[in-house]
């Protein structure tokens, strides 16, 4: 067993973990926040993703130790209310089906954003390569992001 | 609609919560009888069924409706809800939906395809449950109204209604539905609804209302949303299973020394369907199953699919679409194709294959299952398309009866098919009725892969007679596959004499004015575990079909959209999808080193034309689709917004599937694993894709798949355009599509 401490959505946290445990399993089954998904394990699809000290990372395929000392931002600690100009453009674009992959995409996004305020097309598709939707709502993260990038 | 036999019996197993006052609430729990519990669950039962506890208000004004299937991303959470909601006259900001308890007796789906059962597939849901939610909605509003009749002593003509509220015009008295249902009674019989009591069309507010979007949307971008991987439960351990590699085998030699050896690894245990690894979390169980992973060995003896190898295969399957003694079933036929093919002026003939494919949904296939000590009644909580089902199969491991199995349905993280299968629940019951313990079992990507489900590999042979005056007037399909409905649904498979109900879907090309035309089956029986993927046979049929007419139009030298527009004459529907899309498209218009394909659809009712522009990369062999113009005719459209997200996200997951998807299978094993191997489109694949609504006045029919059907047969039919080249085998994946234009 290790004991991690790090900081995540703003609040100091100390776990004891297996060494090579991925983070993802330490934020969803050992601190609850089930908004961060597994999808793939292999860092293929981007459901995990989360920001560690502030870029995103797939959280299945970095071991928790790695984050010691470090910032974790997961979907639940994006915003204090749910209102970042992302999660209001994915309503307003309804971009959601079955919704599962929809914490990586707007993680993943959202630090499109910090660093590229006005992304072109080309720029929103390279960046977000990384994160698979099965549903096919593609067309539409592009919309999100457009709208929130016009928003901020 | 029987809406008369009902009697003021609430059932209080079932409705308990709901229905006492003390609740906070009214609902319309009448004409529940004892069939509910004793009764048969998979069949609807019209003299005891109909009306049920589908609404609850509130006497917070919040108004509850029940919805019977699952939530998978195809809407249903809203589009169900809002039917009833519309004649209930509610308003709408104070509904919320509520998962029904799998009760077919109650909450079945009188659709032909369910015929009262109760499960999320085959896009039928609004198709089945749109008249029956109508009038649960127009009963409950009746109620609502006779009691406040009753109440201001005036006769109930002179009541109407606005958003939740019932009105009295002449005196200016208002009551809303919540203070109402303090007061409100059952009576002993449901009012009876009649089709003109139903609203007309023209004063739906709620039903096709574009500004009103899915209710499940908020929770999707906060990360509140509830999936079944997101459950926990007190005292819960963990499971991981190392699936076993095809159906039927079972784990003979294990050496689970080196997996419980890792910390927090409880217990190993081979089981029938693979090796179980319990943990104290989730890291030791797949740390386990990892350790386990390379010293198991199966023990295959018998089993069917272990001499499958799909590439290996083939040769055979040609051989059987030719076979005089191959005993083909027939699936749809019209006239006489046999006789027509023999005096055929001119015969036409071409074949297409399809390989097995993946759902690929991205919550990988899990469940929480919690068995009580006696081992009688049992608790899960799953996302599940056949929650129903989960309580049969349950039921049946533990020697019970389904009322004993609660189900927590949760949000599911895409079905498209996969999760119609019980097997995870089946595999989560049977650990967690060894271990007794609460238990959440996550397959990992490799294992929910190794247990796929697979879309069949399917091989077409098509023939088309033409008349000395060039006129199509006979069509015959052979499909030779493994069938699906043998495994997905033996009952129908067994009730329709080994017709495949599911895998030849598609091949009924009733919408074509084609006399003469025989479309059959060929059985081939490999083992594999072959089970519904989104647009099930259309997925391959539609190729098939679709590419064939095109050939067949080249062949007459005929225009390929002027040839469908000859052949469905009589079914306005599908001439006004493909006039809009050509339309559209700008279909005449050339295009520099791209070209047009196009394709026609119907499922279950819907009827879509799709047109794609494609360039080819010969020296790679890759194909790119730049556009793709879509046209569907849903009926009566429910939500607007959601039946274009439906069409753009099935048009997407058609071009995974017609360009790169592919399981190989070798000695009865899928030899994917994971995304890495099994990739899927991405956002850098996508075409523009630009949808349109045809309003027709049709019921109103489904969209969770019709989307996927044109894609691959008009990317098939656009490379024709370009090279002259047919492809006729999916995926068409840039290996394939070199082979074909070298």
């Amino acid at each position: 067993m290790s004991s991690v401490s790090f900081t995540i959505n703003g609040k100091a946290t100390k776990v004891d973990v297996e060494p090579k445990t991925p983070l993802l399993w330490v934020i969803r089954e050992h601190l609850n926040l089930t908004g961060t998904k597994f999808g793939c394990g292999i860092a293929s699809c981007g459901a995990c993703t989360v920001h560690i000290n502030g870029q995103s990372a797939r959280s299945c395929a970095v071991p928790a130790t790695s984050v010691a000392g470090k910032t974790v931002t997961t979907i639940e600690g994006l915003s204090p209310d749910g209102n970042h100009p992302l999660q209001r453009a994915w309503v307003a674009e309804q971009v959601p089906q079955c919704g599962y992959c929809q914490s990586g995409q707007i993680m993943q996004a959202a630090t499109l954003l910090a660093k590229t305020k006005k992304p072109t097309h080309q720029q929103i598709v390279q960046h977000m390569d990384g994160n698979i939707c099965r549903c096919g709502t593609y067309s539409r993260i592009v919309k999100a992001i457009q709208r929130a990038a016009n928003e901020v | 609609m029987n809406t008369t036999q009902t009697q003021n019996k609430p059932d209080v197993q079932i409705n308990r919560r709901h229905f006492l006052a003390g609740a906070g609430g009214l609902t319309f729990a009448i004409g529940l009888s004892e069939g509910l519990i004793t009764g048969a669950f998979a069949q609807s039962n019209d003299s005891k069924s109909s009306l049920s506890a589908w609404v609850t208000i509130g006497f917070d004004d919040t108004i509850t409706i029940m919805t019977p299937t699952g939530e998978m991303g195809q809407g249903t959470l809203t589009s169900l809800p809002l039917i009833l909601a519309e004649e209930l006259d509610a308003d709408w900001s104070r509904v919320k939906p509520e998962y029904a308890p799998p009760n077919p007796q109650i909450f079945g789906n009188p659709n032909p395809l369910l015929n009262g059962g109760q499960a999320s597939l085959a896009s039928i849901a609004v198709t089945g449950y749109f008249t029956k939610m109508r009038v649960a909605g127009a009963q409950a509003r009746r109620i609502l109204m006779d009691a406040v009749a009753q109440k201001w002593n005036v006769p109930l003509s002179e009541l109407s209604t606005e958003p939740s509220t019932v009105v009295h015009a002449s005196s200016g008295r208002k009551i809303r539905y919540g203070e109402i249902a303090r007061f409100a009674t059952m009576p002993t019989q449901a009012p009876k609804i009649n089709p003109e009591d139903l609203k007309p069309v023209n004063r739906f507010r709620l039903i096709g209302n574009k500004s009103i979007g899915r209710l499940d949307v908020p929770s999707k971008v906060n990360g509140t949303a509830k999936y079944g991987i997101d459950v926990q439960v007190p005292g819960m351990v963990f499971a991981s299973v190392l699936e076993s590699p095809m159906e039927g085998a079972k784990p003979d030699f294990v050496y689970s020394a080196d997996a419980l050896d890792i910390p927090g690894v409880l217990q190993v245990l081979p089981l029938p369907f693979g090796v179980a690894v319990i943990g104290s979390t989730v890291e030791a169980t797949r740390a386990g199953r990892n350790a386990l992973k390379v010293q198991t060995t199966w023990n295959t003896s018998g089993v069917v699919a272990a001499t499958f190898d799909s590439e290996l295969a083939k040769p055979a399957y040609e051989r059987h679409a030719k076979d005089p003694q191959a005993k083909p079933l027939d699936h749809f036929k019209r006239g006489d194709a046999s006789t027509s093919l023999q005096s055929a002026n001119k015969i036409i003939e071409s074949s297409y294959w399809t390989e097995h494919c993946y759902h690929a949904q991205m919550e990988p296939m899990n469940c929480v299952a919690h068995v009580a000590a006696d081992e009688k009644s049992a608790e899960l909580w799953v996302g599940t398309q056949t929650a129903f089902l989960a309580t049969v199969v349950a039921a049946g491991i533990l020697k019970t009866t389904p009322d004993k199995i609660k189900i927590n349905q949760q949000l599911i993280g895409g079905g498209f098919g996969r999760r119609i299968a019980a097997d995870i629940v089946a595999q989560t019951v049977v650990i967690a009725n060894a271990i007794k313990k609460p238990v959440k079992l996550i397959l990992s990507r490799e294992d929910d892969m190794a247990a796929a489900r697979p879309r069949p590999m399917t091989y077409h042979r098509m023939q088309a007679a033409l008349d000395p005056q060039g006129q199509l007037v006979g069509w015959h399909h052979r499909i030779v596959a493994e069938n699906v409905d043998a495994i997905a649904a033996p009952p129908r498979f067994t009730a329709r004499g080994g017709r495949d109900y599911i895998g030849w879907n598609g091949m009924d090309i009733e919408y074509y004015n084609v006399p003469n035309i025989m479309a059959e089956g060929v059985r081939e029986v490999r083992g594999m575990r072959v089970q519904p993927l989104r647009g099930i046979g259309s997925g391959h049929n539609k190729f098939a079909v679709e590419c064939f007419v095109d050939e067949v139009a080249i062949a007459r030298n005929m225009d390929v959209l002027a040839m469908r527009l000859e052949l469905t004459k009589q079914e306005p529907r599908a001439q006004a999808v493909l006039k809009a899309v050509a339309e559209m498209a700008d279909w005449k218009k050339p295009r520099k080193g791209r070209a047009l394909g196009l394709a026609l659809a119907e499922y279950h009712g819907t009827f879509a034309a799709g047109i794609v522009e494609v360039s080819l990369n010969k020296s790679s062999g890759k194909i790119k689709v730049h556009q793709i113009w879509l046209t569907v005719d849903p009926g009566l459209v429910i939500q607007h917004d959601n039946v274009l997200a439906q069409l753009e996200g099935a048009a997407v997951y058609g071009l995974s599937l017609a360009l790169i998807e592919e399981l190989n299978i070798q000695k009865g094993a899928v030899v994917q694993s994971n995304f890495n191997d099994y990739p899927v489109f991405r956002m850098s694949d996508m075409p523009e894709i630009h949808t349109r609504i045809i309003s027709s006045n049709a019921p109103p029919t489904g969209m969770g798949e019709i989307g996927v059907l044109p894609i691959a047969p008009a990317i098939s039919n656009a490379i024709f355009q370009l090279t002259g080249k047919r492809l006729n085998h999916l995926p068409m994946s840039p290996k394939r599509v070199k082979k074909v234009i070298a």
